[in-house]
């Protein structure tokens, strides 16, 4: 289990990485963990305009199907295509090539309902 | 409520399952992933806990009579056989589906659904023709194993006492596993493989899963979780209770023709399958593939725009590396090569109607 401190995370289980006027946003450890075998990724369209707290994205397990929600308002700027042929990434490097999306959020993004490493990590052991 | 736990509980735990409410037993999901775990059952072998499911025994003079009157398949079996069945209610809809084990001429085991226990139970004793057959739940003083895949015979063949390649597909013995004595081994199963099912008086079982699992080392044996069993099982077009089958549905209707015996005497459901026959069927449980996305139960099934009727269970097969479903549909829309639509949330995804099972092991 891990929880980059450089990241910050949502009650919904994403993770989201601020970069200048964008942010990437996936899914944490303990969402891919609790979805198990990822064997599909249903992406946003590269132009869609999303809003906070809405479902953009859809995760297939084996099992079930779980929404992503987007973290920030803004337009989707870059899905990860790779995802299509290796869902099995969100699993295997859900901080790294298991990225979801990226959202240009222009100058001021407010992250401030996002959580810390530590408190998310928290909110999940709770 | 507390959960109910199986007697192998804690070598779930030290396995690292991932434990789950599962109608009130706290059982394993899967232990490193449904993918591999899966793989492994297609490919060698694999141990399930299956505890959950209940045990319902008839015995007396004239317990024969009694299952064939509360069943629509002929058991019309020797003694140490088994059949797979439905148990139906006077409209012809399904109560359980289950395996008939016969074990004598006066004792017979009926393996329940854990879900439909207490049901069947009931539903059982009071329907029990026969007021010489007396009808015991004794689900409380049996644990179960399945030993899945096709190296399942050689994996126990070390640890039980009898010979069980003697033990033909869906024969049934009396014999120890291990160092338990009276256990039940049958050569049935729910994924699609060779195998056997085995029950186990709870007394003493708990160490038949590490002996099994030491047994079948040879052949890489792994616990498999609960996961695993439901993709092995759809893949096999094997009915899950609840999804495919229930209250309102047939065994006509749900492909199950092959167990439901119109020309053996009364039972319980038969007037009713004979004129729903007569009439002809309405729509069909059939094996769908479907195109790019995955279908989930109760997704409806669409065709020339208008819901014809929905998926009871969907996943990703890891067999075939397809998007398999089961779904009811129109009798005109049911056979393999139809193209109907599923919307899944919201979306059309294109699917066509296969020849099923979706899985038939090579051997």
């Amino acid at each position: 289990m891990s929880y980059p401190a450089d990241l910050k995370y949502t009650s919904t289980h994403e993770w989201i990485r601020l970069e200048g006027p964008h942010v990437t946003v996936g899914v944490s450890w303990f969402a891919q963990d609790s979805m198990g075998d990822v064997v599909h990724v249903e992406l946003p369209e590269v132009g869609d305009t999303v809003n906070a707290g809405e479902p953009v994205c859809e995760i297939e397990s084996v099992k079930a199907v779980s929404d992503v929600y987007s973290p920030v308002g803004g337009t989707i700027i870059e899905v990860n295509e790779s995802l299509e042929d290796t869902p099995e990434n969100v699993n295997s490097n859900p901080y790294t090539d298991g990225w979801l999306f990226k959202v240009e959020v222009g100058p001021t993004v407010a992250l401030d309902e996002c959580m810390t490493a530590s408190a998310y990590e928290q909110h999940c052991a709770g | 409520m507390n959960l109910l736990r199986t007697p192998f509980f804690e070598h779930h735990k030290a396995a690292g399952g991932r434990l789950i409410d599962f109608g009130g037993w706290e059982l394993p999901v899967q232990y490193t992933g449904i993918i591999e775990e899966h793989k492994q059952v297609r490919s060698s072998v694999g141990l399930f806990d299956v505890s959950h499911m209940g045990e319902v025994f008839l015995r007396g003079p004239g317990a024969l009579d009694a299952i064939r009157y509360l069943v629509t398949n002929s058991i019309d079996i020797p003694n140490g056989h088994a059949q797979y069945t439905a148990m139906c209610n006077p409209a012809g809809g399904i109560v359980d589906d289950l395996i008939v084990y016969r074990l004598s001429d006066e004792e017979v085991l009926v393996c329940v659904n854990a879900a439909n226990r207490t049901k069947d139970f009931q539903w059982i004793r009071d329907h029990n023709p026969r007021p010489d057959v007396d009808v015991a739940d004794e689900s409380d003083r049996w644990a179960q194993i399945a030993v899945q895949g096709r190296n399942a015979e050689a994996a126990l063949d070390g640890i039980t006492s009898v010979d069980l390649t003697a033990v033909p597909s869906f024969g049934v013995v009396r014999a120890s596993v291990g160092d338990v004595d009276d256990c039940i081994v049958a050569r049935t199963g729910y994924t699609g493989e060779d195998g056997f099912e085995i029950f186990l008086p709870v007394s003493g079982a708990d160490h038949i899963w590490p002996a099994v699992l030491k047994a079948g080392q040879p052949y890489g044996i792994t616990p498999i979780g609960l996961g695993a069993r439901d993709t092995l099982r759809l893949e096999a077009k094997l009915m899950l209770y609840g999804n495919d089958i229930g209250d309102g549905t047939t065994p006509l209707e749900a492909g199950l023709g092959w167990v439901t015996k119109l020309d053996k005497p009364d039972f319980i459901g038969k007037a009713a399958l004979e004129a729903q026959k007569a009439e002809g069927l309405k729509r069909r449980l059939v094996c769908l593939v479907v195109e790019k996305r995955i279908a989930r139960a109760h997704c409806p099934i669409i065709v020339d725009g208008e819901v014809v009727g929905e998926v009871t269970s969907g996943t990703k097969s890891p067999s075939l590396e397809a998007n398999i479903a089961l779904g009811y549909v129109p009798r005109r829309v049911a056979r393999p090569g139809s193209r109907v639509q599923i919307d899944i949330r919201g979306r059309l995804a294109e699917a066509e109607v296969v020849k099923p099972p979706f899985y038939k092991r090579p051997y």
